[in-house]
């Protein structure tokens, strides 16, 4: 008996509850419908491609590689960033450089992001601070495999 | 003679309008009621020509959906059974509609038009006999399906409704024990006096006890997720797990009537039905003194608004049960079938028996 009681409690908290976050979000609603604005929101919901979140600074995205005052990507094609990737994604290939004092610079500089995941190693490994991932390119669809394959030096 | 038949007609059709798009649009208030308790915003893509109206069109373009789907049945079904099913299911829960009392009577061309489809004078009964006959829907579609887990579904929803339905009954005695009267006309009619010289005389007012029995065993006659054992869409297989498309639309469809019904019955049986407070033929007659009056064409127009806004109003809180508690265990359920809503109705039987007989 006391048990049912309890229970019976307990069930109508639990409708409290929900009902009280309807009445509140509804009011927020329809506060917002008639043009009020109210300090909250009667949802949480970001609706996606209309409304974007701000990234947080620290985000990782797509890559890019920093360019030096001429215009040439700033890698020296050192491969340090080809070798820390768990993933295998990155393939430069080095040319010859023109300035002496640089030697190496990339002939070819591809990210599969078929492979990729997003860990961020190879910003960490890069010597120079070439390669950074703060395009803020977060829509990185492709309806091919190939058009996953980014090269970062002729962007 | 002509024209009966068309005043039957024009019935029909507007009370089955009137129940299929409400029965539509719960379907949306349903994925929007939800969406606002848990702070969501729930459909709201679907749009016509770029008019979005909070996703209005969205039970239209589930409908359009289900209309295009593959009308599929497995090999192993018994083809006959399988398509009878669903239409058993939703044909005897549309049909209680004809019961149920839309308004008063309205004065028409010198002839008496009573808002409602047929007056029948046992019409408590017949209610309560089609809502029990729609357990055959369940059945039939779990043995068509050649199904074991179908089958047991099917078989947990009949010993649920069954249960249930007991209590149901019992539940209204009571209320016909008040209200000696077996038409639904009369029971509405009944509940336009005072009690106390200024509640109005609802059921509710009179049968406290039966009303909360009659709307939880109503609840669970709904098989809605509190008690949604015979379906289990999340996880234990249910009676309707070997259908899709359009058959599958027709149960989700009679669930969604179900709950109409129920919130009609509950209007009609203990809220007065089309009855608002205080306003009789002629208009307001305050408790407190004073009078409005009120033309005969808004007094029709007050009624009819009054029992939409009463149904309304339970199936909001019917979805907003549903979206409040988990499922019961089965014992659980079997349990406060048994063990609490009988004895209740018991109870409450004997007690309106003892005021009565007091009085």
């Amino acid at each position: 008996m006391l048990k049912g009681w309890l229970v019976l409690r307990e069930l109508l908290r639990g409708a409290a509850i929900t009902g009280r976050h309807f009445f509140a979000n509804m009011t927020f609603h329809t506060l917002k419908l008639f043009g009020i604005r109210a300090k909250r929101r009667g949802a949480v919901t970001i609706q996606y491609p209309e409304e974007r979140k701000a990234l947080s600074p620290r985000h990782r995205s797509l890559h890019r590689l920093r360019a030096r005052e001429d215009g040439k990507p700033s890698c020296v094609a050192c491969m340090l960033c080809v070798t820390v990737c768990p993933s295998e994604c990155l393939s430069v290939e080095a040319a010859e450089d023109d300035d002496p004092e640089i030697q190496k610079t990339p002939a070819r500089f591809v990210v599969d992001l078929n492979r990729c995941c997003f860990c961020g190693f190879c910003v960490e490994a890069c010597p120079v601070d070439a390669i950074r991932m703060d395009t803020g390119e977060i829509r990185l669809a492709a309806s091919t495999r190939a058009g996953l394959e980014i090269s970062l030096d002729k962007r | 003679m002509f024209a009966d038949v068309l005043i039957i007609l024009v019935k029909v059709v507007l009370t089955l309008t009137w129940t299929l798009l409400l029965a539509l649009f719960l379907t949306w208030v349903e994925r929007k009621e939800s969406a606002v308790m848990q702070d969501r915003i729930g459909a709201n893509r679907a749009s016509v020509f770029g008019l979005r109206l909070f996703g209005l069109f969205q039970p239209f373009a589930d409908a359009i959906k289900m209309l295009f789907k593959e009308d599929f049945a497995p090999t192993f079904s018994q083809r006959a059974l399988h398509w009878l099913a669903p239409t058993l299911s939703f044909f005897f829960v549309a049909v209680t509609m004809v019961a149920v009392p839309f308004g008063d009577a309205i004065h028409l061309f010198g002839r008496t038009i009573p808002l409602q489809v047929v007056d029948l004078n046992a019409a408590l009964l017949f209610v309560l006999a089609m809502l029990s006959l729609g357990i055959y829907g369940i059945l039939v579609s779990g043995w068509a399906s050649s199904n074991r887990f179908a089958l047991i579904g099917s078989l947990r929803g009949a010993a649920q409704l069954i249960s249930y339905e007991v209590a149901l009954g019992l539940s209204l005695v009571g209320l016909i024990m008040v209200f000696p009267t077996l038409r639904l006309s009369g029971i509405v009619e009944f509940q336009g006096g005072l009690v106390f010289g200024f509640l109005p005389k609802w059921g509710v007012f009179l049968q406290p006890l039966g009303f909360a029995v009659f709307f939880l065993a109503g609840m669970a006659e709904t098989k809605r997720v509190p008690f949604d054992m015979p379906e289990g869409e999340s996880e234990i297989i249910g009676f309707y797990t070997e259908y899709g498309g359009l058959k599958f639309g027709l149960f989700m469809f009679t669930d969604f009537l179900e709950v109409i019904v129920l919130s009609a019955l509950a209007t009609t049986l203990f809220f007065g039905g089309w009855q608002v407070p205080w306003l009789g033929a002629g208009g307001f007659v305050f408790p407190w003194g004073g009078s409005l009056k009120v033309a005969p064409w808004a007094v029709t127009v007050l009624q009819v608004l009054a029992f939409n806004i009463k149904v309304f109003f339970f199936c909001w809180l019917q979805v907003l049960t549903r979206w409040t508690y988990p499922r019961f265990r089965y014992d659980q359920l079997m349990d406060f079938g048994w063990k609490v809503l009988v004895p209740l109705g018991v109870v409450n039987i004997l007690a309106t028996g003892f005021i009565l007989a007091a009085r």
